[in-house]
């Protein structure tokens, strides 16, 4: 199929389309379109994930067209081992998703409208290799996210939505600023393609102000994606923005968009700062240990549920970082230790999709309970293990994921990061191993609260999980087990890939002495 | 003979079939016919089978170095290459048949002990999760599978001690032996980074070659020999990360008598034993330190408890940390030796004790007394006459942990006690080590034969529920007969009948291996230590032993000492035994609650200071200048400065519009002093 790429992003706008054509009562008629468009999707990336070849380690199914050309501005999309999974892993919720907002009775044709707009904004993300349109994209996608929390949130959905809008603009201007430095540094391009090559050794020895180009940059750059992943101390917004947004807003927002940030860091700090790579790695190691640590400190005193899985986010992103810091490790001064990077590398980006699946299948299953209950409060149940056991069921393997159980993809991928980290971060590796353990204390402790004790008479009626939900959990949690038992298959697939960005950071890594 | 094929095809389905139960029984279970535990049964049944065909063609090879391996990619990216895969040689065909043996004994069991449970299926299911994972862990060959079967075993723990979750100790128990399991677990984590750093494998022979070729050395050797160490600390419930498995009796006893006693726990002892050419000497003192220090200490609890599954969890406790100690001084084939007839006799300890609890819960059922504690020891006595199957198995079990001649107990346990005596004997500043053993074993005979007396002995202290003691179904005293017919010698010395001597098809097919640590005594040298102490080992826990049981029996049959008196003289020192030492007391103090409190802190500050001040200060902050910037633009530049342009117009017109009169001399005369002015300035 020609064209895939952008068949890929632009069909969530078709049933954008199609739904302005739907008179505003019909929901059952928007829903339903709503799901046709985002399952096409799904199958097309799923399509893309069967034919991408997984040898070659660099862009394939590339589209390039004219756009402004005065500017240099060109419509470039491409796909690589690193975005390829995150294309899946927004299909796949993005489909998912749609069953999670079937409950939404509130401006549905609005509802739907901007949840397929969100899909294309996060897609046109990942695929696009031209920074204006990776940033256009960037805006598109905060845009609908404003409106679903604003509107369809909770309580104070109002100031989540604000405090979500300009934590991440103020991320974004700061981003604006580092795409235009590139720009004008590196020969008046926004062709991603074209920076790579060129950036690293175009801003070698660049002062700004009496400091490094590359470093200015790259901090700018790391700050805007950094509210994104979030990283300590940008991650406030998360906690409450999850706690007001709908379901299946937190479901997106904690399965896809956190994994933005770590894309993004990956995608352009990582390619085309590489030097800084080198000069940043430390602070990279110990923020995420302190994502990590201080997490799942938060996590442990929750009592409200949802703000618990938030937290949990924050502290499973840290790991993430921990794993990217470790391609260093592959350099001629840290004795090419090859084995080390590819495990750090390759954990984080695993990671990233594990985290996906299974936060989105944390954060369905509080809404399935908050659907029920009407309130979160883990103090307020107790003994549901009897009243919902098929309930119970799936939050013990939601749960259990989470706290990287083996078993459960998300093992394979902290045990590589952790392996990957070691030899050059002994010490924050072996800080944050501690974080296993508080991972299992706030899971364990939550779930004893929850669903274990004497029943509370109050739920004895409460309906069991239904049919829609289970259809929701159930395909997250079959490919976090698959995942979990042989990893093959999402590995082998990035690995071509990983090993042409370890190449490209550590080839560049030996300017960093002149920093 | 078996060929290679078939041996990986059996060890295949002894590992895979549990785990096909457990996925049947957890979903279909409750819709199948006796909600499905003949599945169950049947599974583990095949299992047992095929263990026992893998035992029989170790005893037709009689080859002590057997060794069979298969290895399947997991992870490739290039350089970084993880191999699973298991690895059978004669450990582990013997574990093998262990665990398939008390886990199809356990099953058995449970047919009568869980009849009418609530979640029936799901324990049947559990218990099939249980076996998948620990005959993963016997499996392994490679420390990374090793920990992935490891965590699994502990979620099956988890899962099975909390089965009868209503109750808030049952909850809680289940939660604790998670998390102080993964405390151990850490340590272990960073023993594999360490030790794949350096040797850039998991695989068990790659590590020891690595290790062998000086790879690893000195203190980085001992801190990663000490992490992996510490995940048989707490698997294996040493010192200090004991306190889970006490609690952990709050499961079904079937399930502590094959997790808690005769395999889980016994996994960490396994770990050690597998993994024993890797520790440095530094790393196997400690070790020793540890392991003895536990079956001393997990003794002097087990004196004064008073439940009955109390006495023998503190018992097991115990008995690992002798395990632990045979391996720290060398002797790890001694170590793996007790595992095995461990395995056995506590586990028909276990059975026992359930088939006794099961009794008094129907007398007090039929009573309908609900305050009487079940398996309370002191509600008990005289039972003998009523359960007199229960009472010789575990008669029988009781005199072989004793270590009392003719019984499996007294060959691993002198094998022990000898290897520690070998060890003082060699680096006398090490005394300690044979005192804590000897020690141990005097105070196991003791508490033991009281644990005996105050049940089956005696008159009985509640006579209403006494009346309605009866002796266990057969599914309940058949596995009892079974494993206390494997508590006597004969099955470990086989074809040798010395019952004074190990001598036997298990110290031919296992033979100990060299450390890999240049620097530790041979294996050699460690069995002629050993062989040196033997007799002198073998006459002091005779000794010991003696004591303890003629001591118990004063105390409890003859009643010459009192048992009160005594515990008021001891004060201190009882209520010290009694309360455990004041572990958990002191963790929940000093750890728990502290942390929790700074999590709480940590959060606040995260929340309602961070946020709430510092984050939306950058919004106050904004406000409050743009609301100047505002007052600036309307009161300053619109108000004051364009207005005021506005207003000096307006004033200037308003005075300057007087000018205009509408006279036309008035305007002649305007534009005169016009010219007049003009030329003046021009002239000048």
């Amino acid at each position: 199929m020609n064209h895939l790429l952008s068949w890929i992003i632009w069909l969530p706008i078709l049933g954008m389309v199609s739904i302005a054509f739907v008179p505003r009562d019909k929901s059952e008629v928007i829903k339903k379109i709503a799901a046709v468009f985002s399952g096409l999707q799904l199958l097309l990336a799923i399509y893309l994930w069967r034919i991408f070849d997984a040898s070659n380690g660099t862009f394939q199914f590339m589209e390039r067209a004219e756009w402004i050309p005065s500017f240099n501005i060109t419509y470039i999309l491409g796909v690589d081992g690193l975005s390829l999974p995150m294309v899946f892993l927004m299909a796949l919720i993005g489909f998912i998703g749609v069953f999670v907002s079937w409950n939404i009775d509130k401006a549905v044709k609005g509802y739907f409208s901007l949840f397929l707009l969100l899909n294309t904004g996060v897609m046109g993300v990942f695929l696009s290799l031209d920074f204006f349109l990776f940033y256009i994209f960037w805006e598109v996608m905060l845009l609908p996210m404003y409106f679903l929390i604003g509107i369809w949130g909770g309580p104070q959905r109002e100031y989540a939505a604000i405090k979500f809008f300009l934590y991440t603009l103020f991320g974004s201007v700061l981003m604006l600023i580092a795409i235009l430095a590139l720009y004008f540094t590196c020969g008046n391009t926004f062709d991603m393609l074209v920076l790579i090559d060129t950036a690293p050794t175009a801003l070698n020895g660049m002062l700004w102000w009496g400091m490094s180009a590359i470093k200015v940059i790259w901090v700018l750059l790391f700050i805007g994606f950094a509210i994104k992943v979030p990283v300590f101390p940008f991650h406030t917004w998360l906690p409450l923005a999850h706690v007001e947004a709908p379901t299946a807003i937190s479901v997106i927002l904690a399965g896809v968009l956190l994994k933005l940030g770590v894309y993004g860091i990956l995608r352009v700090n990582y390619n085309m700062l590489p030097d800084g790579v080198f000069w940043f790695a430390g602070a990279l190691a110990v923020l995420g240990l302190i994502n990590v640590i201080w997490g799942a400190m938060c996590a442990l005193a929750q009592t409200d549920l949802k703000k618990l899985v938030a937290y949990s986010s924050v502290n499973h992103m840290g790991y993430t970082l921990i794993g990217m810091a470790a391609v260093i490790a592959a350099s001629e001064m840290n004795g090419e230790n090859l084995i080390s990077a590819q495990a750090g590398l390759g954990g984080a980006v695993f990671q990233m999709f594990n985290h996906g699946t299974i936060s989105a299948m944390l954060f369905i299953l509080v809404g399935v309970i908050y659907d029920r209950a009407h309130h979160r409060d883990i103090e307020g149940f107790g003994g549901l293990a009897s009243q919902m056991p098929i309930y119970t069921a799936f939050v013990a393997i939601a749960f259990f994921a989470g706290l990287g159980l083996p078993g459960f993809s998300g093992f394979i991928s902290e045990a590589m990061i952790f392996i990957g980290a070691f030899p050059i971060f002994k010490t924050v590796v072996i800080i944050s191993t501690l974080g296993i353990l508080l991972n299992a204390a706030y899971f364990l402790w939550a779930f004893q609260r929850m669903f274990f004790g004497p029943a509370n008479e109050k739920y004895n009626d409460i309906p069991e999980i239904n049919k829609r939900e289970l259809f929701t959990v159930i395909p997250l949690a079959v490919i976090t087990l698959v995942l979990g038992v042989y990893p093959r298959p999402f590995l082998d697939l990035i690995a071509a890939t990983l090993n042409v960005l370890i190449e490209s950071v550590v080839s560049y890594g030996g300017l960093a002495a002149a920093m | 003979m078996i060929s290679g094929n078939i041996i990986t095809d059996f060890s295949l389905l002894i590992l895979f079939l549990p785990l096909i139960a457990f996925i049947i029984n957890i979903i279909f279970g409750k819709r199948l016919p006796r909600q499905g535990d003949w599945v169950s049964i049947g599974a583990i049944l095949i299992t047992l089978i095929l263990s026992l065909s893998l035992l029989m063609n170790m005893l037709m090879n009689w080859d002590s170095d057997f060794s069979h391996e298969v290895v399947i990619s997991w992870i490739d990216l290039g350089a970084f290459k993880v191999n699973l895969g298991f690895w059978v040689d004669n450990i582990t065909v013997v574990m093998l048949v262990v665990v398939s043996l008390i886990s199809s004994m356990t099953h058995i069991f449970s047919l009568e002990y869980m009849k009418g449970d609530i979640r029936y299926n799901r324990y049947y299911a559990y218990l099939g999760l249980f076996t998948f994972s620990m005959n993963g862990i016997v499996l392994a060959n490679n420390v990374m599978s090793l920990y992935i079967f490891w965590e699994l075993v502990g979620v099956s723990s988890y899962l099975l001690i909390g089965h009868w979750f209503e109750k808030h100790s049952a909850a809680d128990a289940s939660k604790k032996a998670f998390l102080t399991n993964r405390v151990g677990d850490i340590g272990f984590f960073i023993g594999i980074m360490i030790m794949f750093t350096a040797i850039g494998s998991f695989n068990f022979q790659d590590l020891f070659k690595g290790v062998s070729e000086g790879l690893v050395t000195g203190s980085l050797l001992t801190f990663a020999g000490l992490g992996l160490f510490m995940g048989a600390v707490g698997k294996s419930s040493q010192f200090p990360l004991h306190i889970w498995l006490p609690d952990a009796m709050e499961g079904p006893t079937p399930v502590s008598a094959l997790m808690h006693a005769a395999t889980m726990v016994a996994a960490g002892v396994y770990l050690t034993v597998r993994l024993f050419p890797l520790f440095s000497p530094e790393a196997l003192t400690i070790i020793a330190y540890v392991g003895g220090f536990t079956a001393l200490f997990a003794a002097t609890i087990a004196i004064t408890q008073n439940d009955i599954k109390k006495v023998l969890a503190y018992s097991t406790v115990s008995q690992l940390g002798y395990m632990i100690l045979a391996v720290g001084v060398g002797n790890y084939v001694a170590a793996f030796f007790h595992l095995l007839t461990h395995a056995m006799f506590k586990a028909c300890l276990f059975y026992g004790s359930g088939s006794v609890i099961h009794s008094m819960h129907h007398s007090l059922h039929e009573l309908k007394d609900h305050d009487t504690d079940p398996q309370d020891m002191r509600n008990m006595g005289g039972f003998k006459s009523k359960m007199p199957i229960t009472h010789w198995t575990m008669l029988i079990a009781t005199l072989a942990i004793s270590g009392v001649p003719l019984f499996s107990g007294f060959l691993s346990k002198d094998a022990i006690l000898a290897g520690t005596l070998a060890f003082a004997q060699n680096y006398p500043q090490h005394f300690l080590l044979p005192i804590f053993g000897f020690g141990a074993a005097a105070i196991t005979a003791f508490y033991m034969f009281r644990l005996i007396f105050m049940t089956f002995y005696g008159k009985p202290k509640i006579e209403k529920v006494f009346k309605g003691i009866h002796e266990s179904p057969k599914a309940m005293t058949f596995p009892l007969v079974l494993l206390a017919g494997l508590s006597f010698f004969i099955f470990y010395t086989l074809p040798y009948f010395n019952p004074f001597s190990d001598h036997g098809w298990f110290t031919e097919l296992i033979k100990a291996r060299n450390s890999a640590v240049p620097g530790n005594p041979s294996a050699e040298e460690i069995y002629q230590g050993v062989h040196h102490a033997h007799y002198t080992a073998m006459a002091l826990s005779l000794l010991v032993a003696a004591l303890g049981i003629g001591l118990s029996y004063l105390m409890y049959i003859k009643e010459k000492f009192s048992a009160e008196a005594w515990a008021k003289k001891m004060g201190f020192l009882y209520k010290l035994s009694l309360n455990k030492y004041f572990f958990d007391e002191n963790y929940n103090r000093f750890l728990y609650q502290p942390f929790l409190k700074l999590s709480r802190l940590v959060a606040y500050i995260d929340w309602d200071l961070y946020d709430k001040y510092f984050i939306n200060g950058f919004g106050h902050v904004t406000k409050f200048l743009s609301k100047i910037t505002g007052r600036i633009d309307y009161e300053g530049l619109d108000q004051t400065l364009v207005d005021g342009v506005g207003r000096t117009t307006q004033v200037f017109g308003e005075k300057l519009k007087q000018v205009q009169t509408g006279r036309l001399q008035n305007y002649m005369l305007f534009a005169l002093i016009g010219v007049i002015l003009i030329l003046v300035f021009q002239a000048a």
